[in-house]
């Protein structure tokens, strides 16, 4: 007896955790070839990557090159001159401006016709130093895309990692115990699916002032034990019946012990795929509560959007193209991004779904 | 069949009263509580202040206040709209439902048909050039900003090509002096989907057995089906005005559609992908059948189950995209009214349209369960 022990102590020289990190590290190389396989999710990969840099650059900007009280995302102002000709007709809108809106009380002049004049113009088109324009309050448009960036990836992230925790927990726990606590998490799972999650938001909305932090938890809670909890249960279900699950109990295992150490971590990485979906949701609900008007908060995509259509801009087409494309492509690009990423792990941890 | 369709039915029942108790406690817990926005005021007397207090009924306990209100739900009495006072809630979800409705049916069936005939061209084609940009406009589609998507389509369309109206849901002077009301309109719209949808599943039904003229025999019956249903709305007085309406609908329903198609159509693909692998799919192909008859008879039918199952997924992502297009085209169905409700905080407003909308949805659910038991024949032998 005591002669296999130590043989056993002679074979495993290295500590533990080394071996596990080596493990790890095999298993993540032999996936990263299988996710790199698929193009869809390194383009989402280099995207993300993309907007992650923004979130250091933007104080770094800040601190250095750009004058906080030009550049400030909310509070910010730039106040750019432009001479214009006073005209009957304007044919060209950016060297000519029409008498009647020249002599409103609002520029404090009075032209004549064929004067021209110098007044302060917002929204200002892109220049050199403003690269994307200015908005129509005078706000820098690229200094306020950088900025919201942080806050859309602290959202999505929470949102994403409330999700996982509850549907993992929820999803383990109903597929191991199963009885009136699963069909009980089945119904409420049920239930949430059928509604759609924008008018809930609405309808919270209305009641409360919705923050960040707010919204991330609720969608988080309402994902979580939704659709998420749902797929992560049947998975919890296949895993259920492995015979390690039947070692463990035999070796002596508490319930709990076996839930947390042997039936979580084999959930991981579906429960990893969902937060990915998660975080789309997350941008995608915050970007159109804020397009609404109905989020407390100073700045984001979102809101970015709602002032240009709360000025009027909406429908100005390509002349305006700075107040709408910018923020929206973000909203989109972000969105898809981790959209695509979620698709590509889908294809890594669903085997059937792989090419051949 | 029918003991299904009940039960269905009692869940149903039983998950709205669920579903408006959970409001009812939400209310509750809202910060200020209700009657501050009736009597905040401070230029409202007190005794005026009690009177509106004893009229709401909030000087009795909650339980009994619960019950009062369970009770109206169930009468149909959503109480009074504040900023349209004293419009009764009822009266106005009455007025606008219908729009809402030929709305949503329209773009479900739409975008669910895109998303099938597309889901099951891309697993066909696995690989090629067609897959790639398939599936990266699908996925773009599906995540692109919804607000920002419609007002661009609306800057493309109606404003630069002028093929299609800027906004609403009909012009106003075209309507002077018309004998009924556009609800009538919009209940024959409904209507005549209804019964264009059941006529096509009986010539489908019918059909069958037909061998060797099918194909052409169903082609032939669906342009009758389609030029009948547009003669007869052209000889009808209605004629003119519906196709007011449905102009205005064709750009909403494409930018639904445009945005909901992809989730039903990665869902077919991945569907499609697993169910050829199956050992009945090499038995057709070894059997000799042609390559369109193992795709659409062996391997699309049955990768259609779980694409069902998560069209009850994808319903709810059509009502959220059909609220957000409703607001970008000023369609003034439930999903503008419940925006414009909640940004003025009417709040009985808002608590009305939320649940019309899921009463939509809960109904929405109900006729997928329904398709299901007749598309899966297991179902059919337990039920």
């Amino acid at each position: 007896m005591s002669e296999t022990t130590q043989t056993m102590d002679a074979v495993i020289t290295e500590p533990l955790w080394r071996i596990r990190l080596r493990l790890m590290w095999k298993g993540f190389k032999k996936n990263w070839a299988l996710f790199a396989e698929n193009k869809i999710g390194i383009v989402g990969i280099v995207i993300i990557v993309l907007f992650a840099l923004m979130i250091p650059a933007h104080p770094i900007l800040m601190a250095t090159v750009w004058d906080p009280r030009i550049y400030d995302p909310v509070i910010g102002y730039d106040e750019i001159l432009v001479e214009k000709e006073v005209v009957e007709e304007v044919t060209d809108p950016s060297t000519q401006i029409q008498v009647s809106i020249a002599k409103l009380d609002y520029y404090h002049l009075d032209p004549e016709l064929g004067d021209t004049i110098t007044i302060a113009e917002q929204p200002a088109p892109p220049s050199r130093q403003h690269l994307l324009g200015t908005d129509p309050l005078g706000r820098d448009v690229f200094s306020q895309l950088m900025y919201s960036t942080f806050s859309e990836f602290v959202l999505g992230i929470l949102a994403a990692l409330v999700t996982v925790f509850i549907a993992t927990t929820v999803g383990a726990v109903a597929a191991y115990y199963g009885g009136f606590l699963d069909t009980f998490f089945m119904r409420v799972a049920d239930l949430i699916i059928i509604l759609p999650l924008i008018p809930i938001m609405i309808l919270l909305g209305a009641m409360i002032d919705l923050q960040l932090w707010h919204l991330a938890i609720i969608i988080g809670i309402l994902v979580g034990f939704g659709g998420t909890t749902l797929v992560l249960k049947s998975q919890a279900l296949t895993v259920k019946v492995k015979p390690f699950i039947e070692a463990a109990r035999v070796a002596g295992g508490s319930n709990w012990h076996i839930i947390f150490t042997h039936l979580i971590p084999n959930l991981m990485p579906l429960a990893f795929l969902y937060m990915m979906f998660t975080v789309t949701t997350a941008i995608f609900l915050e970007a159109v509560l804020s397009f609404f008007g109905l989020m407390d908060v100073n700045m984001s995509w979102g809101l970015m959007i709602n002032v240009a259509q709360s000025q009027g801009y909406l429908l100005s087409g390509t002349r305006y193209w700075w107040l709408l494309i910018p923020a929206g492509a973000a909203i989109t690009l972000l969105c898809t991004a981790f959209y695509l990423v979620g698709r590509a792990l889908d294809e890594v941890i669903n085997p059937r779904l792989r090419q051949r | 069949m029918g003991r299904y369709l009940v039960s269905r039915l009692l869940q149903i029942i039983f998950l709205l009263l669920i579903f408006q108790t959970l409001l009812f406690f939400l209310l509750e817990a809202m910060p200020g509580g209700i009657e501050n926005q009736f009597i905040g005021n401070p230029d409202i007397p007190p005794e005026a202040k009690q009177i509106i207090i004893e009229r709401l009924g909030l000087d009795k306990p909650v339980g009994e206040r619960y019950l009062s209100y369970l009770g109206n739900f169930l009468r149909g009495d959503l109480g009074v709209s504040y900023v349209q006072y004293p419009k009764p809630v009822m009266d106005i979800i009455v007025e606008r439902a219908p729009r809402t409705i030929v709305l949503f049916a329209t773009a479900t069936i739409v975008s669910f048909w895109t998303g099938f005939v597309l889901g099951k061209q891309l697993a066909w084609r696995r690989g090629g050039l067609f897959e790639y940009t398939v599936t990266m406009g699908g996925a773009f589609l599906y995540t692109v900003f919804t607000p920002w998507f419609g007002l661009i389509m609306i800057w493309i369309f109606s404003f630069k090509l002028g093929l299609f109206p800027v906004a609403g849901f009909l012009t106003p002077q075209k309507w002077t002096g018309a004998p009924f009301s556009s609800n009538r309109v919009f209940g024959l719209l409904i209507l005549t989907i209804v019964v264009f949808c059941i006529l096509l599943a009986a010539l489908y039904f019918f059909t069958r057995k037909l061998a060797p003229w099918k194909r052409e025999v169903r082609l032939a019956g669906v342009v009758l089906l389609l030029g009948a249903t547009v003669a007869l709305w052209a000889a009808s007085p209605y004629g003119p005005y519906g196709w007011d309406i449905v102009h205005h609908m064709i750009l909403p329903v494409i930018t639904v559609t445009l945005v909901a198609f992809a989730g039903t159509m990665l869902l077919t693909r991945n569907s499609m992908l697993e169910t050829l692998r199956e050992d009945y799919i090499l038995t057709a192909r070894a059997k000799g059948l042609s390559e369109k008859v193992v795709r659409d008879k062996h391997a699309a039918r049955n990768a259609m189950l779980p694409v069902v199952t998560s069209l009850v997924l994808g319903l709810a992502g059509i009502l959220s995209g059909g609220i957000i297009t409703e607001t970008i085209f000023s369609w003034p169905g439930m999903g503008l009214t419940l925006l414009q409700a909640a940004l003025t905080e009417d709040i009985p407003l808002t608590v009305g349209a939320f649940t019309f909308v899921a009463v939509i949805a809960l109904f929405a659910h109900l006729v997928v369960d329904i398709m299901y038991v007749y598309l899966d024949p297991r179902m059919r032998v337990q039920g």
